[in-house]
């Protein structure tokens, strides 16, 4: 994953569009705070979302935190295996540990996300 | 690194499951200087001690080591403390986060004493190496034999000709050793251990270790609103002779008790979630993880004693959603001997 090519929300979840599809996972500096990760729920496929919808949850040995949609759209498919295998998040949060996909609504874009200069910027001043 | 009790630590090195499994099937090193290390001595200092701490101290022997708590008059809890009585004084290591506390109280409570009180906390670098592993990689790094300590003793030793202390004490579970050596020979001691085959575990591990081991956890468990009773130490508290907060200890109510909750699947609980029974509220967990060793998600936290009892059906709110809990045995984990 070309980490330049992709979007990112405020809260630390990454979006990568192709054909109208935006994939949806969190970043490795998020995941690096959440230390090992030991439950993951995501939503059925088929939910509405728009953004900062509140998708699922993710839990590691050190905290719970919500998982936010960056983008509109419906949820199209989850990784049951980062589910099954919550280690997948912690080992490739980029590539197998993804969460969703979701279809983009009509018009929907990423526009509103950061690009990874911003977000750079943003974590260094959360560290 | 995050900010703990006044000291920046690590919260893991190379991740808390790996850590937290090292030091149940081998042997895990922490650096946990950050407690606070104070030397109490002087002609009066066995008396004041006494009165301080809810566990017998004349009982002790030389050399031995002992957990209990030290209460305000109201027999609230300001910390968990280990007392060493050494032959010539004592010792006693309290939590980073209560330590100006701890030092306050002493200073006021000694008032017209012969008691000398001095903090060493900085002076000092203290290692702590646990798990089944742990004596073995500490043989021969002391001048005295680390395998014929007896659980909760503790020994002047030398470290590299230097004076240090050994003991056989923890906060994990398992069997260890906790080494006091001079600052400027912090570093080679860890190093040491890392090449005998230790693992550097933080704070992380740390927490789930000592949760699944269900060890109290100062500003979680135990506060100065909570008395040690209602904590579940009455082990620790000897009503046969006197101590602040003696007094209010015997006559207080049952109240809220400290109890474990497992949860059905592998979500957590957190500080703060609210323990459910008939819809309605009664009680707050205070910690809660999904355990790396036992493998559920368990949790502490305090109910009405009349709801406490061993199978008791209880539900804990997580965000909104209630899961099912069931009130179970302490600890969590124990390890075999």
């Amino acid at each position: 994953m070309d980490l330049d090519s992709l979007r990112y929300a405020k809260s630390h979840e990454w979006a990568a569009v192709a054909d109208g599809v935006a994939t949806v996972g969190i970043t490795r500096f998020a995941v690096d705070q959440l230390t090992d990760v030991t439950y993951l729920e995501l939503p059925k496929v088929g939910k509405a979302v728009k953004p900062g919808d509140e998708i699922g949850v993710i839990e590691s040995v050190k905290s719970t935190s919500a998982i936010y949609s960056p983008v509109a759209g419906e949820v199209v498919a989850v990784n049951d295996s980062a589910v099954k295998d919550t280690g997948l998040i912690n080992e490739d949060p980029y590539e197998k540990g993804w969460f969703v996909k979701v279809r983009l609504a009509p018009g929907a874009t990423t526009d509103h996300l950061m690009s990874k200069a911003a977000y750079d910027t943003q974590i260094a001043d959360e560290h | 690194m995050v900010p703990f009790g006044g000291w920046d630590m690590p919260v893991q090195y190379a991740g808390v499951l790996a850590e937290h499994k090292a030091v149940r099937t081998a042997a895990g090193l922490f650096d946990i200087s950050h407690m606070a290390r104070i030397s109490v001595g002087g002609a009066d200092a066995l008396a004041f001690l006494e009165r301080l701490f809810t566990n017998s101290v004349a009982g002790m022997k030389s050399d031995q080591v002992r957990y209990g708590l030290v209460c305000n008059e109201a027999g609230g809890i300001l910390d968990d403390i280990l007392v060493y009585r050494w032959p010539y004084g004592f010792s006693v290591v309290v939590n980073a986060s209560n330590r100006p506390k701890i030092l306050a109280w002493f200073e006021q409570q000694r008032v017209g004493k012969k008691v000398d009180i001095s903090d060493m906390t900085t002076e000092t670098t203290m290692i702590a190496v646990q798990g089944p592993d742990a004596v073995k990689f500490c043989e021969g790094l002391f001048d005295v034999d680390v395998s014929t300590l007896k659980y909760y003793f503790a020994k002047p030793a030398l470290y590299c000709r230097n004076p240090s202390i050994v003991s056989r004490t923890g906060y994990t579970g398992e069997d260890g050793i906790e080494a006091i050596v001079p600052n400027e020979l912090g570093q080679s001691l860890w190093e040491e251990l890392i090449g005998r085959g230790a693992i550097p575990c933080g704070l992380g591990a740390r927490d789930t270790l000592r949760l699944e081991a269900a060890m109290p956890l100062y500003g979680h468990e135990l506060s100065e609103t909570i008395n040690p009773i209602q904590a579940g130490l009455g082990w620790a508290v000897k009503f046969d002779k006197d101590f602040i907060g003696k007094a209010a200890i015997q006559t207080a109510s049952p109240g809220t008790v400290r109890v474990g909750l497992e949860l059905e699947g592998k979500r957590a609980a957190r500080e703060g979630s609210p323990i459910i029974l008939d819809g309605s509220p009664i009680g707050t967990v205070t910690s809660g993880s999904y355990a790396p060793w036992v493998e559920k998600s368990i949790a502490m936290g305090y109910v009405p004693a009349a709801n406490s009892a061993v199978g008791t059906k209880l539900g804990i709110d997580l965000r909104g959603s209630v899961v099912p809990a069931t009130v179970v045995p302490l600890p969590f984990y124990k390890r075999k001997k």
